[in-house]
């Protein structure tokens, strides 16, 4: 078998390597990867990603009065009768990031029951409505716990009950429920959703 | 339509990268050329490689292996000591010892299952060394892997003064170290930092900033306690969620992964993220044809996969858009939303559930375990079949080892000597074959067994059936190298589950990598046989259905009766008596119903 030198990496030496190299080039494979995927890629990302999209990189946060009230991203517990209640949250107490996760129930686990009949008959008393006409997003807790968004539907179900509370009209909260309802982006991806963080905002200027 | 779409621009999109994939790893001229090649001559030079010099079987998997330790080591140190160890803006303590051994040896085989919640136990410092590193070596490994694989088995890197149809003394694989670094230069990381920007335009945060606190709008009272403000973690959180997607690794940056807002914002995030799941095990498919000048082979391979996955999707979506049963008569009825978000809802959720266990990737965007039953189920099969493009790299190699086993069989069947284009499959072939077919199952029902059969350990958050899934499925979700999981099963805390899944994980990742280097080392040295009309060829349609039927049957039968027992058990249940007393507090008993058959799940 003749040897044959090549830079091309077409053509490969013929004597073969069967050890895999040696702890040297172990060693500087594992220190050069930590180095360049580890810490320079992530270094570069997000410096470009705060350079192009400064709001988006920090959070999305939103403020008033120079305070940070939340993150547009991220949903808050609710139960006056002034607000929009979001979905339930299995995240620590409500809506805890730190603690962020859905239920875990299964759907054949009586606990899961047991939660929705709760929520569903709250529900129910506080918008005087009957259990059937309560869209499921409300009783049923999101993946993350953290959800900021229901249905269109949802939000509908609650008009009533926050424009007597803040004695506006139905027809002005419906109106801002519109301002933040988003629809299916270009039609056809996910589905349509309020805002509910957003929406209470701008109701409690 | 969304799932149209969403197959439409994956293939569009997976097409050319995997013909750019071709050329990436036949080491030919790339557009990247001027920047990449200086880098990669300063990488070899660093590492002390000589890139031309090639490798056998034993010597490319011996590199893979070694080189693997080191960052391993590195890694679990980093999570034992990240309390005291710099980027920790948020004073995360360090990990336990079996928690990091988990977590190194999860994300080492490319499988990131997580028994830790990422915004609360890593520091910054973890989350990129440690987490970032390996999920970006891992699929570079298996892709590599995959290339090494492929030139195997069409007889090795020859020089041009050796014919491809003599037999050598062992067959050149090429060079592992040029392989992963060009994987890694020329593919993963291109590819993350544009997706990494994509995110961060939609709301992924990349900061170095630690978590933010927020006065809340309304202050509540729960529990006695007034919580008026609430704790925004964020970080550089977009560069990890890239790579998560692309690496097949899963892994995310919060607890709940890809259902968090604050990971993956908007619809539009959700299809970037969903198509960066399959784009590299599709592109790899493509890459097949062109790399092995073999087309027609290629589109054997994309056929069954293409078919499997098709039918895995348009199984789930019906199943996880039915209503939750637990809801029924207490919400206005619509299709199942526990655990889903509002902004994905359930199709797009249903399609994330199928594609993340179909690929080795693992990520979620609405929780497993609430999933309607058969759509759990069309997960776990995902999982258990792990060949419908599987991880990058290695859904390509489970599949060469069906692909072998069904040229013995079929081989058999028509009495002659089994062969792969020429080269003839031996005893010593079929055993490594063998071995790598049988381990997934051991390492699934054995360890699934054992930790049902110790009810202490298991911590399901779930009785009945649906604790028999959970179980089943975390041990599918190690083995498969997936890492999602039906997350109320208390792994966090449990030397027991660390374990276990830590053994499974190193086991099931290394044995179907080695297994097929070998076959393809073995394969690659020998001498071709010219082809003739009584060649086995196996780029035909009957061929190809020959191999369905090898997947099929090995897969449907090794685990059917979980299946049965599990989710299939738990569907035709749901709202009968059950073996133990039902809560109270139901609103609204069920009617009495009329006799239903047992197509209700459908």
């Amino acid at each position: 078998m003749q040897t044959q030198k090549s830079h091309n990496l077409n053509q490969y030496d013929l004597e073969l390597d069967s050890s895999g190299g040696n702890p040297i080039t172990w060693l500087s494979f594992a220190a050069l990867f930590v180095v360049l995927c580890g810490l320079l890629y992530p270094l570069v990302t997000t410096l470009l990603g705060q350079a192009l999209f400064p709001f988006q990189a920090k959070g999305s946060l939103l403020e008033r009065n120079g305070q940070i009230v939340g993150s547009s991203l991220i949903g808050q517990s609710f139960s006056g009768a002034g607000f929009f209640v979001g979905r339930p949250s299995s995240a620590g107490k409500g809506y805890d990031p730190t603690s962020a996760g859905g239920s875990n129930l299964a759907v054949s686990n009586p606990a899961l029951l047991e939660r929705a009949s709760a929520t569903a008959s709250d529900i129910a008393a506080r918008e005087g409505v009957t259990v059937e006409q309560i869209p499921v997003d409300l009783i049923a807790a999101s993946g993350g716990g953290l959800d900021p968004h229901i249905s269109p539907a949802a939000a509908e179900l609650q008009v009533v009950r926050v424009a007597r509370a803040r004695g506006l009209s139905v027809d002005a909260v419906k109106t801002l429920v519109q301002k933040h309802t988003a629809a299916p982006t270009f039609g056809v991806l996910g589905q349509a959703r309020v805002n509910v963080l957003e929406l209470n905002l701008e109701l409690q200027r | 339509m969304e799932v149209f779409v969403s197959y439409l621009i994956l293939f569009l999109l997976a097409w050319p990268l995997g013909l750019y994939m071709a050329r990436v790893f036949a080491g030919g001229k790339t557009w990247l050329d001027p920047i990449l090649n200086p880098l990669e001559r300063g990488i070899y030079a660093l590492l002390r490689v000589n890139p031309a010099r090639g490798m056998t079987w034993r010597g490319y998997a011996l590199a893979l292996l070694w080189s693997n330790v080191p960052i391993a080591i590195i890694a679990y140190l980093i999570f034992v000591y990240q309390g005291v160890l710099p980027l920790n803006p948020d004073a995360i303590g360090g990990m336990s010892w079996d928690l990091a051994l988990h977590t190194t040896a999860s994300f080492i085989t490319n499988t990131n299952q997580q028994h830790y919640s990422g915004q609360s136990q890593l520091s910054y410092l973890s989350q990129l060394a440690a987490i970032v590193t390996m999920q970006f070596v891992t699929p570079a490994v298996g892709l590599a892997a995959f290339a090494a694989v492929l030139r195997g088995i069409t007889g090795g890197i020859r020089s041009s003064n050796v014919e491809s149809h003599v037999a050598v003394p062992a067959a050149n694989l090429g060079n592992y170290y040029v392989d992963v670094t060009r994987a890694i230069t020329r593919v993963l990381l291109p590819l993350s930092i544009v997706v990494a920007l994509l995110l961060t335009w939609q709301g992924v945060p990349s900061t170095f900033d630690g978590a933010k606190t927020a006065t809340v709008l309304e202050p509540q009272t729960i529990e006695g306690k007034a919580i008026t403000t609430q704790t925004i973690p964020v970080g550089p959180v977009a560069a990890l969620v890239a790579i998560k997607q692309l690496g097949t690794n899963g892994g995310g940056w919060y607890g709940p992964n890809s259902a968090v807002p604050l990971e993956n914002p908007t619809p539009l995030s959700n299809l970037i993220q969903l198509i960066s799941i399959l784009l590299i095990p599709v592109a790899s498919i493509f890459m097949v044809g062109a790399f092995t000048k073999r087309p027609r082979f290629g589109v054997m391979v994309m056929g069954i996969m293409s078919l499997l996955s098709a039918v895995l999707a348009f199984a789930i979506i019906p199943a996880a858009t039915q209503a939750n049963a637990a809801f029924a008569g207490i919400s206005a009825s619509s299709a199942n939303m526990e655990g889903v978000e509002q902004r994905f809802g359930p199709i797009a959720s249903a399609l994330w559930a199928t594609w993340t266990t179909q690929t080795s990737n693992g990520s979620v965007n609405a929780m497993h375990d609430s999933l309607n039953p058969l759509a759990g189920m069309v997960a776990l099969i995902g999982m258990w079949l792990n060949v419908t493009f599987g991880g990058d790299g290695v859904g390509f190699l489970n599949f060469f080892i069906y692909l072998i086993v069904a040229v013995f069989i079929a081989g058999l069947m028509v009495g002659r000597t089994p062969e792969l284009f020429g080269r003839k499959i031996e005893a010593r072939e079929m055993k490594l074959a063998s071995l790598g077919l049988l381990i997934s199952p051991l390492l699934i029902l054995v360890p699934s067994a054992l930790a049902l059969a110790i009810p202490s350990v298991t911590a399901n958050s779930n009785p009945s059936f649906h604790g028999l899934t959970q179980v089943v499925y975390e041990y599918s979700s190690a083995v498969a190298n997936n890492g999602s999981g039906m997350a109320g099963l208390g792994t966090g805390g449990s030397v027991w589950w660390n374990v276990t899944c830590a053994v499974c994980l190193i086991l099931a990742r290394y044995v179907p990598i080695i297994a097929p280097l070998a076959i393809a080392g073995y394969i690659g040295a020998k001498k071709s046989a010219p082809q003739t009309a009584g060649t086995l060829r196996v780029d035909t349609p009957i061929f190809a259905g020959m191999t369905l039927s090898v997947i099929l049957i090995v897969g449907a039968l090794s685990y059917f009766p979980l299946a049965v027992m599990g989710p299939i058990a738990e569907s035709l249940t749901i709202g009968k008596p059950l073996p133990q007393p039902v809560p109270l507090g139901q609103l609204n008993q069920r009617p009495p119903e009329p006799v239903r058959t047992v197509s209700e799940g459908k």
